[in-house]
């Protein structure tokens, strides 16, 4: 073996940065809601901590979003059904945690089957009494969706435009699914008035927090897992894929299997993503699956810069923030404003804040590493007359 | 079974005798009892009485009023009161309104449809006779007979033999030959009502009715089966043309030139809103011509989506030619602006398009039903799909359009202004999308999310059908729009759209470049 | 997950001595393409022996890039055999496992990886295992930084080893490539039109490079510079409408009146 060839750090500056802050505000958030008081002008209401849980979770999806559409050029118009699966997933684990606590007093069967006339639980409900089967499906359900999906897609040389079609009739197949009262998962309302997690009171203040907490690491450790792929020789050949298909193919290369990979472990993380999400704002519904979430989701990671990771996370927390900010004040100007975004963004920030941020303060730095100008090969000359 | 008998009875004495029984009719209508005032229905019906159809109809509307003094009846008409025996304007004081109960109300209904049968009208003649087929009532035997002999329209016959076919077959004593007669008939009509009739026979004492009702049950169920799949192709195409006129404009923008239009939606709601605009102007200002509104609408639809189109390629488009994702999120941001743009301004509520006279209303057709509406439709679908054929084919327009398309830069050095060209192409598939808005605002809520509902379906039947090829997106609307209908009644809309989805998206792995795509090398470039 | 995939399906024809059907490295037998009722390729017939060179030029549409797409498994023949090594039915395969039995192609559009460093263009083409699993963790990480600077030295662009693939002039794309198909080492090189955009200077470089590279590797080269196919010192086929027109030393071929008559003109 020879010397080695430099590998990229798997922390870079930005990502220390970004881990910096997510430690620091993980840090903030517990200390402003738990330990000062409720008087002062302080202390973070506990509705505030669920919302940037949200938020987290959110990032978390455009992370993964990000993995595929920045570095692998698939761009899906269905992360929202890896989301919403991953949700649901979570969903039903609380629901068979409510027991005989629900309006009818079922020991086993949620209200909505008992209002159904369900006499037994389906058989893809059991199991979901138990948190570990119930986490375990909140990768196994995205995934498998997305091996099956990715491998005959990618194998068959759907690409482009193409791949996004499909993948936005993908889950608009699952939303009209999941709104039929026959798929046993609470049709139109979906799953909602949880009470409890792992035990513990699911709206208590204590636990919102941990489940902020937890959403943060998520993140983290989703960050970490897309990085360490993308710096890693597999990470090289996706971008080469992303570039010039074909030619990764005559080089040897089978395109359809590093594109699975990627796309499976990004369905993974938006599930958990979904998971995290869900009781946090204590429903999922079949609307979760609705085309327009996923487009939006895509807008995250543009505004914040594709193929950057710590772009999408900031892209995704950013525009919902502005969201939340929106409508709250002004209903009707919000899908304006997002419209505009989608628009300006594509025109004028094609690589978004943190595509561009990189290209001004690493540019200046190449700069001087630029080496020196083109010459003729005269060794190459050399080399044939030897 | 008295009022049978009393028809009965009527009949055969015979309009001499008419006098006598029409006036006791008329007695007993004015009583308090329900079973008198049947009874006199019956007897009113059946005495030939020239003012028979007049007064049972009054007493229908609650118009025939008695005076209980004297046992006279007036029908109220208008403001005026007439005297119910001779028609004659009258006046009258302490009039009550002779009463009907379910029981007196089918009597009105048979006895309306004895009268009808001597109607001059061929028409009456026959809803008569279909109205006897539902009665089934052995009594009008003797009736369906006498009008038979008379009966000259081949359509009327048909009726009467069928509905004498029914009472036969209703009526206990008849005999053998003449129920396998009757079967035979019933069978020849072959609708649900015969089906009931003859399946109500499977316990039928003799073996031979057992087995011809048998035969026949089969015979017409053979025959419903192939109307009911004959009815869903129906409903397939009508579908399939909903899907073509919404693809169509995709099939230029995308299939031609490349652009993925998210926006195209919103095109299709911007035609079906400039429909209620021009209805409303109409309807303001020239009442007269509020008929063709839908037809003013066309040109005007074309024109403002088309001028939106050629607003959004110029400013928007134009700079991401080359980057076709980029260019799916600005559109689709464009789109989340016209929609709120349209609800901000007409409201998120649904508007109301009205259909002019010509597309209201059904037809049958070998039994068949078929809505005007739906009709126009599929013919508005095909003439759109044929002029577009023809805008591209065979004008100079339309060969600069495939020039540039095919190679930008040659058509340029040739001398053609691509710029212009690809803002009038674009404009051709937004303002064509334009014209479906305006068919679509006839069977569609028209809310600015409209277009949403269409966006996906239309990608999938450009993409099912080829990138590129008319001919493909004609096919492969009318092959979904079938499929759909035809899966429908096993699985019921949801699963049927789902399995068609599934469906798509499963076929589009093994043909990644839709059913009649181009082989060969330029493609894979 | 595609290892099954790779599996090379060999013709099992009789015991193992008789199982190569050929002794040529590259065999080509009546090969026939059609598009949409254009027949690209009529009835091709060709031999490549191990270590050879051979230039093919030929008028456009002759069928010369048709022929690599049904080497390299990127376009499927009607009919017609194409053994690689004597053993490898070409016609079976597609791209990833052709490239890896030991083809390599080199583009008529130079086709590099634009976003990668010259450097991982080269690393991306080494040889080695090409598993998307096993890359995840560690191989290739450590490759021989000595071979790729060689090979770089080779193609004179280890002054531009930091560069972005897509600053690179057209020449120098064409150079990365030809630096990819030597990383690559496979047995067999594909090389379409190598010398296109370069000046004199560069293409009696490159003539001189693939000379060297022959030295241990068969290499077909599609070429339209007389000069070049001329400085390439080889023989030399001549194609015409989808099948082989005339086939011999430069000399012979350019001499052939036919060929003259179809391609070289008057």
């Amino acid at each position: 073996m020879g010397a080695t060839l430099p590998r990229p750090a798997l922390v870079d500056l930005k990502g220390r940065i970004f881990l910096g802050a997510l430690a620091a505000i993980c840090l903030a958030v517990p200390l402003l809601n738990l330990v000062v008081p409720e008087g002062s002008g302080l202390h973070l209401p506990t509705y505030l901590v669920s919302l940037f849980g949200k938020y987290l979770a959110f990032a978390l999806l455009a992370l993964s979003l990000d993995l595929v559409w920045g570095y692998c050029g698939i761009l899906s118009l269905g992360h929202g059904a890896f989301f919403g699966l991953g949700g649901y997933a979570m969903g039903m684990y609380l629901m068979r945690q409510i027991g005989p606590r629900g309006v009818y007093g079922n020991p086993v069967l949620p209200d909505f089957m008992v209002f159904l006339n369900y006499t037994e639980l389906p058989w893809y409900w059991l199991g979901f009494d138990r948190f570990p089967f119930a986490a375990l499906m909140v990768l196994a359900v995205p995934g498998l969706l997305a091996f099956v999906f990715g491998w005959l897609a990618f194998r068959s040389r759907v690409t482009g435009v193409y791949l996004s079609i499909i993948t936005q009739a993908m889950t608009f197949a699952l939303m009209l699914a999941f709104f039929r009262n026959d798929m046993g998962l609470g049709g139109n309302n979906g799953l909602t008035d949880f009470k409890d997690i792992l035990g513990f009171p699911v709206q208590a203040q204590g636990v919102r927090v941990a489940l902020f907490l937890a959403t943060a690491a998520a993140l983290a450790i989703g960050y970490l897992i897309a990085r360490f792929m993308t710096v890693s020789a597999y990470g090289k050949v996706l971008i080469a894929v992303r570039d010039a298909e074909p030619r990764t193919r005559f080089l040897g290369y089978r395109p359809e299997a590093y594109k699975t990979l990627a796309f499976v472990v990004s369905a993974m993380m938006a599930g958990v993503a979904g998971a995290l999400y869900v009781p946090q704002v204590g429903i999922i519904n079949p609307s979760e699956f609705a085309p327009t979430n996923s487009i939006e989701a895509v807008i995250w990671v543009a505004v914040g810069g594709r193929g950057t990771l710590v772009g999408a996370a900031l892209g995704a927390i950013l525009v919902n923030y502005a969201k939340t900010l929106l409508t709250g004040a002004l209903p009707d100007a919000w899908l304006f404003a997002l419209g505009a975004l989608f628009v300006l963004v594509t025109l004028f920030l094609p690589k978004g804040i943190v595509g561009t941020a990189i290209e001004r303060f690493g540019s200046r730095r190449a700069a001087a590493r630029l080496p020196p100008e083109p010459e003729i090969p005269g060794k190459l000359a050399e080399e044939g007359r030897g | 079974m008295i009022r049978l008998l009393t028809l009965l009875l009527c009949l055969l004495a015979g309009p001499a005798l008419a006098q006598a029984p029409g006036d006791a009719a008329y007695a007993r209508l004015a009583s308090d009892s329900y079973a008198e005032i049947e009874a006199g229905i019956v007897g009113l019906g059946a005495s030939g009485d020239p003012r028979a159809g007049a007064v049972i109809g009054a007493l229908a509307d609650g118009r025939l009023l008695s005076r209980p003094a004297d046992r006279a009846l007036f029908i109220r008409d208008g403001s005026g009161l007439v005297e119910a025996r001779t028609g004659a304007p009258a006046s009258a004081e302490g009039l009550k309104p002779v009463r009907a109960n379910n029981k007196v109300r089918r009597a009105i209904e048979a006895a309306m449809g004895g009268l009808n049968l001597t109607s001059p009208d061929p028409g009456k003649r026959r809803e008569a006779a279909d109205a006897m087929f539902k009665a089934r009532d052995a009594g009008a035997l003797p009736a369906l007979d006498a009008a038979l002999a008379k009966e000259a329209d081949a359509s009327v016959r048909r009726a009467l033999t069928e509905a004498r076919a029914a009472v036969i077959l209703a009526r206990p004593g008849a005999a053998e030959p003449e129920r396998l007669a009757a079967i035979q008939t019933i069978a020849g009509r072959g609708d649900g009502d015969a089906l009931g009739l003859l399946r109500a026979l499977s316990a039928d004492p003799s073996e031979a009715v057992r087995a011809a009702a048998d035969r026949g049950v089969r015979t017409v169920e053979t025959r419903l089966a192939l109307i009911g799949a004959a009815q869903n192709v129906w409903y397939g195409i009508s579908l399939g043309s909903v899907l073509l006129l919404a693809a169509i404009g995709l099939a230029i923008t995308f299939g031609v030139m490349g652009i993925i239009n998210m926006a195209h939606g919103e095109m299709v709601m911007l035609g079906a809103y400039t429909t209620f605009l021009v209805q409303g102007a109409i309807r303001a200002h020239a009442p007269a011509l509020s008929e063709w509104s839908l037809a003013a609408s066309i040109p005007a639809a074309f024109l403002v989506a088309g001028a939106v189109g050629v607003l959004i390629e110029r400013s928007v488009i134009r700079h991401l030619y080359g980057r076709p994702l980029e260019t799916l999120l600005a559109t689709f941001g464009i789109s989340l602006v016209l929609q709120q743009g349209v609800r901000s301004i007409f409201g998120p509520t649904n508007r109301e398009v009205s259909a002019p006279a010509f597309m209201t209303g059904a037809f049958d057709l070998f039994g068949l039903s078929i809505t005007w509406g739906r009709l126009w439709i599929v013919v508005f679908s095909f003439g759109v799909f044929l002029g577009l054929l023809f805008v591209l084919r065979r004008t100079s327009f339309g060969l600069k359009t495939r020039a540039v398309t095919q190679n930008r830069r040659m058509a340029a050095a040739m001398g053609i202004r691509t710029p212009l060209v690809d803002a009038l192409t674009f404009g051709l598939g937004s303002g064509i999308a334009g014209i479906a808005g305006v068919a679509l605002s006839q069977i569609d809520n028209v809310s600015p999310n409209l277009g949403q509902g269409y966006i996906i379906d239309s990608f999938l039947v450009v993409v099912f059908g080829g990138v590129g090829n008319l001919w493909g997106t004609l096919v492969a609307a009318l092959t979904l729009g079938v499929a759909n209908k035809l899966f429908e009644p096993y699985l019921g809309a949801v699963l049927a759209k789902i399995a068609l989805l599934v469906f798509i998206i499963l076929f589009i792995q093994k043909r990644p470049r839709g059913l009649f795509a181009l082989k060969g090398r330029a493609v894979e470039s | 997950m595609s290892e099954a995939d790779l599996l090379s399906p060999e013709p099992a024809v009789g015991p193992a001595t008789e199982r190569r059907l050929t002794r040529a490295l590259l065999y080509l037998d009546d090969v026939r393409v059609t598009f949409d009722g254009y027949r690209a390729l009529r009835g091709l017939s060709l031999t490549l022996e191990r270590g050879e060179m051979r230039a093919i030029i030929g008028p456009n549409g002759a069928g010369k890039t048709t022929m690599m797409d049904v080497i390299t498994g990127k376009t499927r023949p009607d009919t017609g055999a194409a053994v690689f090594d004597g053993v490898h039915d070409l016609t079976r395969l597609d791209e990833p496992a052709i490239a890896d039995l030991g083809i390599g192609r080199k583009f008529q559009k130079p086709t590099v990886f634009e976003s990668h460093t010259v450097t991982d263009n080269i690393v991306l083409a080494l040889k080695g295992p090409r598993r998307a699993l096993a890359s995840l963790f560690g191989w290739r990480n450590r490759v021989e930084a000595a071979r790729v600077e060689e090979i770089l030295v080779t193609v004179g662009l280890i002054a531009h080893r930091g560069r972005p693939a897509a600053d690179l002039s057209h020449g120098q794309k064409q150079w990365l490539e030809i630096g990819m198909l030597l990383a690559q080492d496979p047995k067999l090189l594909l090389v379409d039109e190598p010398v296109a955009g370069m000046t004199d200077a560069e293409t009696e470089a490159t003539a001189t490079l693939l000379r060297a590279i022959a030295r241990d590797h068969a290499v077909m080269v599609v070429e339209h510079d007389m000069h070049f196919v001329r400085a390439l010192a080889c023989r030399v086929t001549c194609l015409h409408e989808g099948a082989v027109l005339a086939e011999g030393s430069i000399d012979a071929v350019s001499g052939d009146p036919r060929v003259v008559e179809v391609y070289l003109g008057r």
